[in-house]
């Protein structure tokens, strides 16, 4: 499989500071992949120099085989949404929606019919003659997608589009946004840095931190085998206790005296290496099965979170979080309590220290 | 007593200002003996004079309102938008005409454009209006500048453009499509002031010989009694409505947005 956009050794320095690394990808046409990452990191830089706001330092970028690195922004047809929606507030709705057909010099009947295709499509068919400033900020980054998509670009791009939205509108938006680019088909790159918006819409998924991609791979992968340390932390609540190796063949740690067996250890661990035992809230129980390794430790604090309740407990000097379905049959525990809890070897993680 | 003295400064400003246009407005209505009339008015709209250096200086403004437009606007865009750290040298040098006194402007000009150089704009009727009109573009130059980039400032310039790339504009598409028609405002604000400027400006007219409407007011008053009042209370009734129509469209827009 070729990749439809192709992203080769990107690299973006603004004086001497470097804040895109030797940046690869690829992908499908129609996929739908994420940029993950904090604050910071490069991903809005990464999407730039995709559009041809920014011209990368050395690197090309690659659209359908045709280099587009020297392209200007116009000349890319690429669609862009902006965290900030950016709607012209002298126009209305639909010539909003209308202004890149327009600009393509699209005939008057033709661009009045994807107007309506397109505000159909995102569910404010009647808004046309309202201005933005009359929208509530859904509905304008509503209005955003529409007129992006309006010219039929060959990319999608993406910037942060829900971060400025209500809690509520953000979640609802996601699934809006992802079954128009399903319906679509189309190629899109989303820049996040909230991980549950990437692991909830993502064919892919890349994490990036300090301008370089860490891992690339499906929000499952990303999620269950974290290829780096940052990665391990950054997606999803792990928490870490420290452990020692003391058998490399039988993968086993010791963890405040507990030894821990059948782990699968970084490649370069040796006996007595100092590593960390990483486990997710989920994958802890109070109830152990065969072959399962268990810790004690204190009950500090008890979270109800509705579905489910996360207990945190102090384990090996460090807490852990622990998430179980809420039981109405079944006592929360206390803080203060003793608490043991049981995890099957292949759900953690080892981690070098 | 800070009432007091606000009242006091009020009642001064009053009369320091006012009492002079009554004074004049009374005096222009008096041509006809022991009534009040408007004779003298009709006689000064009816002056050929009157209507041709009035016709002139409008077109005048009207060019350099423009030509104005047309500099300061991609101007001040593109300032904020590519080098917004060179924003107080731009803004200092659109002071500039502020501080250089017109008649040294003028001065320059004859010397650089008369008969004898390589752009003898000077040696023509046309060819001096086009420098009179750059005179005022130069004049109106600090108001423009104020108005567009202060109405720049309510529009987020750089993400706009982003998004009018994307969708394939180029620049002179963004700047008749996105930025001018938003800032439209603050540019009749600017239009208004210069309008203002170059209905009454004397000094470059004068200088330049051209039949502007400044010339002809200051002739007109060295040469009769009643009339002069008239025109002063004509010039300053158009300043005013300039300033009146500023307010208007202002008003006008805030209030457009204000609908939300
Ligand atoms: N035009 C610029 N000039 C200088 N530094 C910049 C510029 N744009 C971004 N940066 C820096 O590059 C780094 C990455 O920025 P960005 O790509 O916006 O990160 P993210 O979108 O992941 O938050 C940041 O440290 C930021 O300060
Ligand atoms: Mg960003």
């Amino acid at each position: 499989m070729t990749a439809f956009l192709d992203l080769q050794h990107l690299e973006k320095s603004f004086g001497e500071t470097r804040v895109v690394k030797d940046f690869n990808l690829g992908i499908a046409k129609g996929e739908f992949v994420s940029l993950l990452g904090p604050s910071g990191c490069g991903k809005t830089t990464v999407l730039r120099m995709i559009a041809g706001f920014e011209t990368p330092s050395s690197g090309a970028v690659i659209v359908d085989g045709k280099d587009v690195t020297g392209l200007r922004p116009n000349q890319r047809n690429v669609g862009m949404v902006f965290q900030a929606y950016a709607l012209f507030p002298n126009l209305t709705v639909a010539q909003n929606v209308g202004f890149g057909l327009k600009v393509k010099g699209v005939g008057k009947q033709e661009a009045e019919a994807r107007v309506a295709e397109m505000l159909a499509m995102i569910g404010l068919p009647q808004l046309g003659g309202r201005y933005p400033f009359q929208l509530s900020g859904g509905q304008q980054q509503r209005v955003a997608l529409a007129r992006a998509l309006a010219p039929r670009p060959q990319l999608l791009l993406l910037d942060e589009p829900l971060s400025a939205l209500d809690a509520k509108i953000r979640v609802s938006l996601r699934q809006e946004i992802r079954d128009i680019q399903r319906s679509l088909g189309i190629t899109t790159i989303f820049v996040t840095h909230d991980q549950e918006e990437a692991l909830s819409m993502s064919d892919r998924i890349v994490v990036m931190n300090g301008g370089i991609a860490e891992q690339a791979g499906s929000p499952f992968d990303v999620y269950n085998r974290p290829a780096t340390r940052f990665v391990a932390q950054f997606v999803g609540t792990l928490s870490l206790l420290p452990a020692t190796v003391t058998d490399v063949a039988a993968g086993t740690v010791s963890v405040a005296g507990t030894a821990v067996s059948g782990l699968a250890l970084p490649p370069a661990a040796h006996t007595g290496a100092a590593v960390s035992l990483a486990l997710r809230p989920e994958s802890l129980r109070r109830q152990g099965r065969p072959g399962d390794a268990s810790l004690s430790g204190i009950v500090r604090s008890v979270d109800f979170l509705g579905s489910v309740m996360r207990t945190r407990v102090e384990a090996a000097g460090e807490m852990l979080a622990f998430d179980a379905f809420n039981d109405p049959a079944l006592p929360p525990p206390q803080p203060g309590d003793t608490m043991t809890l049981h995890f099957a070897p292949d759900s953690a993680l080892v981690l070098p220290a | 007593m800070k009432k007091f003295a606000a009242w006091a400064i009020f009642i001064f400003g009053v009369v320091y200002f006012v009492l002079p246009l009554i004074g004049m407005t009374e005096f222009s209505l008096k041509m006809r003996r022991g009534v009040y009339s408007f004779d003298a008015y009709f006689k000064v709209l009816a002056d050929p004079q009157f209507q041709a250096t009035f016709t002139y200086s409008i077109m005048l403004a009207l060019a350099t309102i423009l030509i104005g437009v047309l500099i300061v606007v991609p101007t001040a865009y593109w300032v904020r938008l590519k080098v917004p750290e060179a924003r107080p040298l731009v803004e200092f040098i659109t002071l500039l005409p502020l501080v250089i006194p017109a008649i040294v402007i003028v001065f320059g000009y004859i010397r650089m454009y008369n008969t004898s150089s390589v752009l003898p704009l000077t040696g023509s009727a046309f060819g001096t209006d086009i420098l009179l009109t750059m005179g005022y573009v130069t004049l109106a130059l600090p108001y423009m500048y104020r108005s567009v980039d202060t109405g720049l400032r309510t529009i987020d310039v750089g993400t706009l453009t982003e998004a009018a790339q994307s969708l394939g504009a180029g620049w002179v598409t963004i700047l008749g499509r996105v930025i001018l028609p938003n800032v439209l405002v603050a540019v009749l604000s600017g239009a208004f002031l210069t309008f203002a400027i170059v209905i009454g400006e004397f000094t470059m007219a004068a200088l330049l010989n051209r039949p502007a409407f400044g010339p002809y007011m200051q002739i007109l008053g060295a040469n009769r009694a009643y009339e002069p009042p008239a025109l002063a209370v004509i010039a300053f009734a158009i300043t005013w409505a300039c300033m009146g129509l500023i307010q208007l469209v202002t008003r006008f827009a805030g209030h457009e947005r204000a609908k939300a």
